[in-house]
């Protein structure tokens, strides 16, 4: 019985890479879970600092900030929000081959490009890309805090401030829901003022210590929650896309399963007729 | 009841405290502030310290501590943008400067990481043409 042996040690490797797959399958529901309730906790921060900066938007017109003045774009800045691990489905490549669509309409009308990403597949991928990548960090883990962060954006930050780069865009991926995330690429700086324009009357904030120093700050954390939050919710949608993934996976092996043990089933069969057959023909014979 | 004064305390990986109080002291960066109801706008920055926040009612006050932050008032609402982590200048200058050798770093040596993600992809790869394989093999024999 040719094959039979081969079929059965396929099955049991089958077997053993379901179980793993099922495992990877349950630990991502439940960083899932987590992960939604992260995205939920830095909701409140973000939404106050909306607010505060949708107060200053109409508070104080006579000085402006580097970061709400548009200009010609030269060379623009991206940060780019990936995993850190793969088995994941086609979660980070779905963003990439968005960016790269991005970066060949910026290359074609003469813009350069940086980044600076955060994960490691992006710092793989745009590293082979042979893009410019400036500032990167990876291994956030499933917590991932805001000081892990800081260094990475301020390094762009500060190219803009210089006047280096002339807009910043930050690419990741956005949670809808279990099933589907959608890449998502928004511009960063400039902030764009889409802020309510009701401007009832004339007033405006003390500053302490003075108006530089605390839109500086203000600023650069508001950027900053920003790109925390885009890695909150790309931590979301890389455990849920995984879970996806794995529960097809799991699936997928089920399925294979099925199909082996039925031809195992067949060949063992066709083994047994044939000796049969045989024995009968020998007896015949006799 | 005395007048009171909406407060929020938030930081970027949570929601620390939202209620009303009578008054709030906060470690402002030029002295510490304390904000009642009624208080002109403002916008400061916060050095780390404590922020009070007395409820009235003749209880406790409740203790918060921040690193750091920014303190906005509008005549009706105190809201706090606490920081979590430490912040200084040349603190988020080191950090940058981290940030920018690891790029450099893993521009510099594309072996190790970069080549497992690579083996890692080719391998991805490889697994997906032998099930093809396996298919068209199992497809023929059955």
């Amino acid at each position: 019985m040719a094959g039979a042996k081969e079929i059965r040690t396929q099955i049991a490797s089958i077997k053993n890479t379901s179980k793993i797959t099922k495992a990877m399958e349950m630990v991502a529901a439940s960083k899932m879970r987590k992960a939604q309730n992260r995205m939920a906790a830095t909701r409140p921060y973000a939404e106050k600092m909306r607010n505060v900066i949708g107060h200053l938007f109409h508070a104080h017109p006579e000085y402006k900030h580097t970061f709400m003045i548009e200009r010609e774009v030269k060379r623009v800045g991206y940060i780019i929000v990936s995993s850190d691990r793969g088995l994941c489905g086609g979660l980070n490549n779905n963003l990439f081959r968005k960016l790269v669509k991005d970066m060949r309409v910026h290359r074609d009308s003469g813009t350069e490009v940086d980044f600076c990403t955060i994960g490691n597949k992006a710092l793989g991928f745009f590293g082979r890309f042979g893009g410019n990548v400036v500032s990167q960090a990876t291994h956030l883990g499933d917590t991932p805090h805001i000081e892990d962060l800081i260094g990475t954006v301020k390094v762009m930050l500060d190219a803009y401030a210089e006047g280096k780069i002339d807009r910043i865009y930050i690419a990741y991926n956005h949670f809808v829901n279990t099933m589907t995330q959608s890449p998502t690429v928004e511009q960063l700086v400039p902030i764009a003022s889409t802020m309510e324009e009701e401007l009832r009357h004339h007033w405006d904030y003390i500053y302490e210590p003075d108006s530089k120093d605390v839109l500086d700050n203000l600023l650069s954390r508001y950027v900053e929650s920003l790109v925390y939050q885009s890695v909150v919710e790309n931590g979301a949608s890389e455990q849920s896309a995984r879970m996806v993934a794995m529960k097809a996976a799991s699936d997928n092996a089920g399925d294979l399963i099925d199909e082996l043990q039925l031809i195992y089933n067949k060949a063992r069969q066709a083994a047994i007729t044939q000796e049969i057959s045989e024995i009968v023909g020998g007896a015949a014979a006799v | 009841m005395a007048m009171t004064i909406h407060v929020d305390i938030v930081s970027a990986e949570g929601e620390i405290f939202s209620g009303l109080a009578e008054m709030v002291y906060a470690p402002a960066i030029m002295g510490e502030v304390g904000i009642a109801p009624r208080h002109t706008p403002l916008v400061t920055q916060l050095k780390p310290g404590e922020i009070r926040v007395d409820t009235g009612n003749n209880q406790e006050m409740q203790h918060f501590y921040v690193s750091g932050g920014i303190l906005e008032v509008q005549p009706h609402v105190v809201t706090v943008l606490a920081d979590t982590a430490i912040r200084a200048t040349d603190l988020d200058e080191a950090a940058a400067q981290e940030a920018k050798r690891r790029a450099e770093d893993a521009m510099a040596n594309r072996t190790s990481e970069f080549e497992y993600a690579k083996a890692q992809a080719e391998l991805v790869e490889a697994a997906a043409q032998l099930r093809a394989i396996e298919r068209i093999r199992k497809g023929k024999g059955a």
